[in-house]
């Protein structure tokens, strides 16, 4: 098994699906961050069988939990101080999301005012399903069901 | 200050009153005949339409206000690509109300984020038609006496005929309500429309092709023209336009109490033969559409007669 050095500070994703955690890098904006970011990939897990973790050494403020349970509600999230685990946060589904995704739908006015927010609103929990503010057309992205 | 993008936007009750304010404008029409002198509808018409935009001003003059408007986007700063938001920002110092219709979906409602004024969803795209469902209503009110209790037969482009997805929004609210969707498979409703309307609801509903086999369960039949320019190709648009044209011979399949309603233009899928039948109601219908937007422009405004 590959050894990665513990953080001190920072967060740790865990149990993320198996081969998703390079696109959760870029949906995190972690690209953008000065820090050090160790993406794991494909490791062992007793739950899951494969899956991936991401651990990232900076202010773990910075982390946008909207986003991550917008992409999947099942990660793990510990929050690490002082070398240690200091807090477990729960992801939910966010009632809203803005600038995260893109309306597709060709017909929406958000495809020729590109100044305006794109918001997607939560109508379903039970299937995670979002739907454009302006369009109610479907996002058909991440299949964010809980495990 | 209300707007109004959807028919959900009003409750049930507030819908009632709306209805009911309506049929007194169409007993009392010169009680209403002053309601809004003074005041000023502007008609922001991004596409172009005939119905709607003169009978929202109709509306208005009947109520002694006066319109101003465009009614193409040619016609206005849009071609110079002035966004939505600036151009309602604008309206908002000329006028007390406003009806907008567009052909990007959503469109009303951005205006409606940054309007100081009123603003009424006059048609957006493929999405919504709320005073379209308001006229609907109001003729289903007028004419059958009650909302409830109805078998609703929808027929013709049910995917982009956004009066339909409207009617279908507005109609689950009240008790013992039944659709049958008659569409060709390319023109099904939406699957929002099937999975968070009426699943979710546990609205009874079946969908069919064939016009002949759900005539004799209506209470309503509800008629839509296939709309050239919501097709991005020509070819699909010729093969969908005459598929179902209803005529003397299946209007002799249906009950004798039964209503059509269209929300008009028509083309071929209302024959003409039909007109005389007195359960054809469409023309009916457009005159009960200037009733309820009256009653919409006096309930926005907030104007009270006594």
């Amino acid at each position: 098994m590959l050894n990665v050095g513990a953080i001190s500070e920072g967060f740790v994703l865990d149990h993320i699906q198996a081969g998703m955690s390079l696109s959760l890098y870029h949906d995190l904006k972690l690209d953008k961050l000065d820090c050090c970011v160790a993406i794991i990939k494909n490791a062992r897990s007793n739950k899951m069988g494969k899956k991936d973790i991401l651990k990232v050494e900076c202010d773990p403020n910075t982390l946008n939990l909207d986003v991550l349970g917008f992409i999947d509600r099942n990660i793990t999230v510990n929050i690490i101080k002082g070398g240690e685990i200091v807090e477990k946060k729960a992801l939910t589904l966010p009632k809203e999301i803005r600038n995260i995704i893109r309306c597709k739908n060709p017909r929406c006015i958000t495809s020729i005012e590109q100044e305006l927010e794109q918001v997607f609103v939560l109508t379903d929990e039970e299937n995670a399903s979002y739907r454009c503010k302006y369009c109610e057309g479907k996002f058909k992205g991440y299949k964010n069901k809980k495990r | 200050m209300r707007h109004l993008m959807s028919p959900m936007d009003f409750s049930v009750e507030e819908l009632d009153k709306l209805l009911k304010l309506a049929n007194d404008i169409e007993q009392n029409p010169g009680k209403y005949a002053h309601a809004c002198t003074g005041k000023k509808l502007a008609t922001c018409f991004y596409e172009p339409s005939t119905r709607t935009r003169l009978s929202f001003e109709a509306a208005m003059l009947n109520l002694g206000g006066s319109v101003l408007g465009f009614s193409s986007a040619d016609s206005s700063s849009a071609s110079k690509g002035e966004s939505v938001s600036d151009t309602i920002r604008v309206i908002s110092c000329y006028a007390d109300i406003c009806a907008m219709r567009h052909p990007k979906e959503g469109a009303p409602l951005v205006a409606s984020q940054k309007s100081t004024i009123p603003v009424i969803n006059a048609g957006d795209g493929g999405h919504q038609h709320p005073t379209q469902t308001l006229t609907d209503l109001l003729t289903i009110y007028s004419l059958k006496g009650k909302l409830g209790g109805l078998t609703i037969g929808l027929c013709g482009d049910l995917k982009f005929g956004r009066t339909v997805h409207s009617l279908i929004h507005a109609l689950i609210r009240y008790p013992d309500i039944r659709f049958v969707l008659i569409s060709p498979e390319e023109l099904r409703v939406p699957s929002y429309i099937r999975e968070d309307v009426l699943n979710k609801n546990q609205i009874s509903y079946k969908e069919v092709e064939r016009l002949e086999d759900a005539m004799a369960d209506l209470d309503i039949l509800y008629m839509t023209r296939v709309q050239r320019e919501r097709f991005f190709n020509e070819e699909d648009y010729v093969r969908m336009k005459d598929f179902y044209i209803l005529d003397k011979s299946k209007m002799a399949l249906a009950p004798k109490e039964m209503l059509v309603l269209h929300p008009l233009p028509r083309v071929n899928e209302i024959s003409v033969e039909v007109d005389e039948d007195p359960r054809a109601a469409y023309f009916k219908q457009a005159q009960y559409g200037v009733y309820v937007r009256m009653a919409l422009i006096l309930t926005l405004l907030e104007v009270e007669v006594c």
